[in-house]
């Protein structure tokens, strides 16, 4: 920011500011490039706030107003009431379910007046504050098991709300800040388990089930020729291979069957076949079978729709782009959601590979200097908070420019600083700045 | 704790490296290497316009147009617009009700998605046009009103002529190396056909952006890849547009052709077929319920009589069998018959309409009087030729000069569908009589006068008395003189019309000379002697009546006579020649005769005079529709009727053939009810005489 104030110019990570800026920038005028009818009259429209550039405009200069009272606040502030953060985000979120508005699938959203307002998105800001905070006080031990499933605890109760009011994109961000408790220790055993376990899943999609089960058996199998020796002196090492082997078979047979029948909607379903590119069973569609009517009713679309055309989109940009206010795909309507959740095709077909690329460098160069910054606190508080605010940031970016070129599966999070909304860039404005604030005592220790 | 884990923030930025270098190989995978997603963007984003050249305009001699292209308008309706519309008065202005209002929409929605455009009602009539126009401010959310260009025909004339332009089907898109597209018009029949290349025009294209609803949103690129259409080139043709509607009211309520040629050129100055239709029929609104029902009227108005409709020649012949006697040296002009009333040297007589004596004492009285017996006896003597004692070189000989006429093959002119006509040669009779015949089998057929296996088209009849007046030449019949700014490629369509071909110029201008008389004498003293004359015109003329036979309900019934005419005029420099053929009409000058008379009239002195107007209009109501069409038309309507029934249960079309007595069967407002479908048997009914012929008697029920 360009405040000259000394007193709150101390001390400042300019570098993260500077690239905030840009980025909003760029947010801008991507929205604009969407938007713009040609013949408007430029500054009129832009001051108007009838227009969305001309919103997401405003929207910049209230989080800006707001990142200037974060930065004049005391950073001890932040340590004393992060628990407050957290209660206020979880009442907010509760309070989603008596008033939240009706209109298609937004469940999550709360109306006051003309605006409305999503907690799940602003909970994100307490959670990282409250995880921080456990995670830096001084009767921690975060290598004991109570403790860690306290942290998981904290992250997930949030995460089940946001589930519950069918945010499955918002509630997924949560397990982003796994991150952090991997930066503090977190065995990385449960990380290495977590993993196979999203490898099993995969693979249970792609492989056939009697060949999958085949070759759990085979590695299995293996194992135990290969630790043969140590199966001579302990013999629960086979036991425990046993029902290693058990537990995965389990899972590809019968536990993600049951999931996709039992608990994920048939879209969703639908949506991470697509991801992998390949084609849903008949058994997922029959156990779907009253939604379907609802879906065939309501004219069924081609669930691969959306990353088709934004494939389309980025891929028509070629090595250079098209030109901003010269792309057809993203001017044109093709895109669905491509002011918000599928930004990055704008920015893909307007300025080609060469754009995207420097796009993709400034986030990686964000987060490089998030993890920089948070390496050099020395209050575990700030390192923690810093941990949480790159972890949300990785997450939300690879997952949308993942899902707009074909890599993730379609869950609707935005793109930080770039995708158009209010709430979205206020919440990822003031967890940028509590950092940065955090960033001007680090000096200080704080509890 | 924190130097404890230090390690593992490099961990960190490994996973974000690895996750950045992943996107970015996506990325150039879609942008660099793969082509797919840019073609795919075209696909989605551009839509190739395309713009419509107006069709080239066919003018007649005098350069009236005898078509034109108008704008007719196509009502669309965009369902999901509609709003705050007076739904009552919009029905009211359309003349439809609110029920059929609903059910248009509904299908344009199931059709086309409630946000396109769709067809409200196609080519709206010029009243609800007017009435649409006027307030269509009242309903501008939802509706507009698309310009269609179409042809129109001002002289409500020449539909046979000039064919009729029609929605291109896969067919002929196929054939077109990609010119056309599903949509396009393409012309179908007559001149439209055979000159479409020409008509056409070149199509242009218009790249627009389009968004993802289909809208057109804007000019791709400022349109420098937009080429412009090119209009169709006009044709200036023969046809006297005056003379052309004089022959189609002659032909009124009649079946018939008449073709008026220019002998000199070839060119065809007139050409009707009756029945016939309004050519404006097969444009605008109703063009569809006009074509369905004219293929299912059994008179056949889509039929070109004058080219397609294959006639016995009769005595019109008889110009063309004299001069091939002459030529091969069978008979002098002096040669006379002494004929008594019929020809009677073969088993079969060949009768005579002339009884007194020395009808036929020489060629030209011959000829004049159309004496049978003699013609029979040149025939037999032209096959029987002592040059060549074999009949069938003589009756191969014969053939040859009748191809020379222009008999018994298509003649190619330019309009599409012709017949050829047929003129028989030794295997066709090869065939009938096993090997064993001679001269007399055909001549007491009747070949000697035109009949027998002998068939022509009116075209036919009419350019092989061409030659006649030409003395031995003619041009291939054809209706275009000239295009407009003619290029090569459509020079090698008309460049077989500009070739003169002198088929028949080796026979002495003499024997052309003694048959024109004998045709003149047709008109003076002959056969045609009663219809009154052209003050200083002199016409040579040949009448003809042909034998009528046809099969009716499984029966060979001989009919009225067909009416012939053929002639050409003035004798001293021939401009016009006319074949007028009537079904049904009896002799050749009952009916045939005055209409060529009123044509040539018509057309050499440019006017009629005032009791000949009279006359045009007595011939215009006389009705000679043949009594066993309509006999004809209850039949295929009744069977068909019944098809429907059987098929649908539908008795609405089958209650009309079944009970239309009245009194009998009929309780007021309540018909009996109809026997079951499987009840009701098609049998088999002798021929009864139309006038007492009862339609209730068509279905029976088998008790």
């Amino acid at each position: 920011m360009s405040e000259n104030n000394p007193t709150i110019s101390k001390g400042i990570d300019w570098s993260l500011a500077w690239i905030y800026l840009l980025l909003v920038l760029v947010g801008i005028t991507a929205v604009f490039a969407v938007t713009y009818k040609e013949g408007d009259p430029f500054i009129q429209s832009f001051l108007g706030f009838k227009t969305d550039y001309s919103k997401q405009f405003y929207f910049f200069v209230a989080s800006a107003v707001i990142a200037i009272f974060i930065l004049l606040t005391d950073s001890k502030f932040f340590t004393a009431t992060a628990n407050l953060w957290y209660a206020f985000g979880i009442f907010l979120l509760l309070l989603v379910f008596p008033f939240h508005s009706s209109v298609k699938g937004t469940e999550s959203i709360i109306r006051f007046g003309g605006f409305q307002f999503q907690p799940a998105e602003f909970c994100k800001i307490c959670v990282c504050l409250s995880l921080a905070k456990y995670l830096s006080r001084p009767d921690t031990e975060f290598v004991t098991t109570k403790s860690q499933l306290t942290a998981a605890a904290i992250v997930l109760f949030p995460a089940a709300l946001t589930l519950m009011q069918s945010e499955t994109g918002l509630a997924l961000v949560y397990f982003s800040f796994f991150i952090v408790m991997y930066r503090e220790g977190l065995p990385s055993t449960i990380l290495v388990v977590g993993f196979s376990l999203a490898v099993l899943v995969v693979s249970t999609l792609l492989v056939e089930k009697n060949m999958l089960a085949l070759f759990l058996t085979i590695i299995a199998l293996l194992f135990i020729y290969f630790m043969r020796r140590q199966i001579r002196r302990r013999k629960y090492i086979l036991i425990n291979i046993g029902l290693l082997w058990l537990v995965c078979v389990g899972v590809q047979r019968f536990g993600v069957p049951f999931a996709f029948k039992h608990v994920l909607k048939l879209y969703q379903v639908e949506r991470i076949y697509s991801t992998v590119g390949k084609e849903m069973p008949r058994e997922y569609v029959t156990a779907h079978q009253r939604e379907l009517v609802v879906v065939q009713t309501a004219k069924k679309k081609d669930p691969d729709y959306n990353v088709k055309q934004s494939k389309i989109a980025i891929g028509s940009g070629g090595l250079a782009g098209k030109g901003l206010l010269r792309s057809t795909q993203t001017r044109y309507g093709f895109v669905p959601e491509q002011r918000t959740d599928f930004i990055f095709d704008t920015i893909g077909e307007g300025f080609g590979f060469i754009g995207s690329f420097v796009l993709l460098g400034v986030y990686l160069l964000l987060l490089f200097r998030i993890i920089t910054v948070a390496e050099r606190q020395r209050s575990v508080f700030s390192r923690c908070y810093a941990y949480g605010v790159a972890a949300v940031f990785f997450f939300h970016l690879t997952i949308n420019i993942g899902m707009t070129v074909g890599l993730a599966p379609v869950i609707g999070i935005p793109l930080p600083f770039i995708s158009y909304g209010g709430t979205s860039l206020l919440t990822f404005t003031i967890m940028l700045f509590i950092l940065i604030r955090l960033d001007a005592d680090r000096h200080m220790v704080l509890r | 704790m924190p130097v404890f884990n230090q390690s593992r923030s490099r961990i960190i930025r490994i996973l974000f490296l690895v996750t950045f270098i992943v996107l970015s190989a996506q990325l150039f995978h879609l942008q660099v290497i793969s082509r797919e997603y840019k073609k795919q963007a075209d696909i989605n984003a551009i839509f190739a316009k395309r713009i419509y050249p107006s069709r080239g305009i066919i003018f007649d001699r005098r350069n009236k147009p005898i078509l034109n292209n108008t704008l007719m308008f196509d009502l669309m309706v965009t369902p999901s617009e509609i709003k705050a519309i007076d739904t009552n008065y919009f029905c009211q202005l359309m003349e439809i009700d609110t029920a059929e209002f609903k059910k248009r929409v509904r299908s344009a929605i199931i059709k086309n998605k409630s946000f396109r455009p769709s067809i409200f009602e196609e080519l709206l009539t010029p009243q609800k046009y007017a009435r649409m126009e006027e307030n269509m401010w009242r309903f501008s959310n939802g509706f507009f009103l698309q310009p269609r260009p179409v042809r129109s025909y001002p002289f409500d004339a020449a539909a046979h002529i000039i064919g009729y332009i029609n929605e291109v089907d896969t067919s002929i898109i196929n054939r077109s190396n990609g010119f056309y597209e599903s949509g396009d018009y393409a012309g179908r029949t007559g001149l439209e056909q055979y000159y479409e290349r020409v008509l056409r025009g070149q199509k242009g294209t218009e790249l627009w952006i389009k968004d993802n609803f289909n809208r057109l949103v804007g000019h791709y690129q400022n349109g420098i890849f937009d080429t412009a259409a090119v209009t169709g080139r006009n044709l200036r043709t023969y046809i006297d547009i005056d003379l052309q509607q004089l022959a189609e009211k002659l032909l009124r309520n009649k079946v018939g052709a008449i073709v008026a040629i220019e002998p000199k050129s070839g060119g065809i100055l007139a050409m009707a077929s009756a029945p016939d239709y309004n050519p404006n029929d097969l444009t605008g609104p109703s063009k569809q319920k006009n074509y369905s029902k004219m293929l299912l009227d059994v008179s056949t108005p889509l039929y070109n009589r004058a080219i397609k409709g294959q006639y016995p020649a009769g005595s019109t012949y008889k110009p063309l069998g004299a001069l091939i006697g002459l030529d091969e040296g069978v008979i002098t002009p002096e040669s006379g018959y002494p004929c008594r009333g019929a020809y009677n040297e073969c088993t079969r007589p060949v009768k005579c309409l002339e009884k007194f004596a020395g009808h036929a004492a020489n060629l030209r009285l011959a000829v004049a009087h159309s004496c049978n017996a003699f013609f029979s006896s040149t025939i037999r003597k032209t096959i029987d030729n002592p040059k060549y004692h074999n009949p069938r070189i003589g009756l191969t000989k014969w053939k040859e000069y009748c191809t020379a006429f222009g008999y018994g093959h298509k003649l190619g002119v330019d309009i599409p569908n012709e017949n050829g006509g047929n003129i028989p040669d030794t295997t066709a009779y090869d065939k009938e009589y096993h090997g064993s015949w001679n001269s007399c089998t055909m001549t007491g057929g009747g070949l000697g006068i035109g009949q027998d296996k002998m068939l022509v088209t009116p075209l036919q009849i009419a350019n092989g008395i061409c030659i006649v007046a030409n003395k031995g030449y003619y041009y291939l019949p054809h209706f275009v003189r000239s295009i407009d700014d003619e290029t090569t490629e459509d020079t090698s369509l008309v460049t077989k019309f500009r070739k003169k071909h002198d088929v028949l110029t080796h026979i002495p201008d003499a024997s052309y000379e003694v048959v024109i008389n004998g045709m003149q004498d047709v008109t003076e003293i002959g056969t045609a002697r009663g219809i009154p004359k052209i003050p200083g015109i002199n016409v040579c003329a040949k009448t003809g009546t042909a034998q009528n036979k046809r099969v009716l309900d499984k029966k060979v019934v001989e009919l009225k006579d067909h009416s012939l005419f053929v002639c050409f005029a003035p004798r001293e420099d021939p401009k016009i020649a006319i074949a007028v053929i009537i079904e049904n009409g009896g002799f050749g000058s009952t009916w045939a005769g005055p209409m060529a008379y009123l044509l040539i009239e018509k057309y050499l002195t440019d006017s009629l005079r005032a009791d000949r107007q009279k006359e045009v209009d007595r011939i215009a109501e006389a009705n000679l529709m043949p009594s066993f069409l309509t006999r004809e038309q209850f039949k295929a309507d009744s069977v068909r009727a019944f098809e429907w029934f059987r098929i649908t249960k539908d008795s609405s079309y089958i209650d009309k053939y079944t009970y239309d007595e009245p009194g009998e069967l009929q309780v007021p407002g309540k018909k009996a009810p109809l026997p079951a479908a499987s009840k009701i048997k098609l049998q088999p009914m002798a021929f009864i005489d139309d006038k007492n012929f009862k339609r209730k008697n068509y279905f029976t029920t088998p008790s």
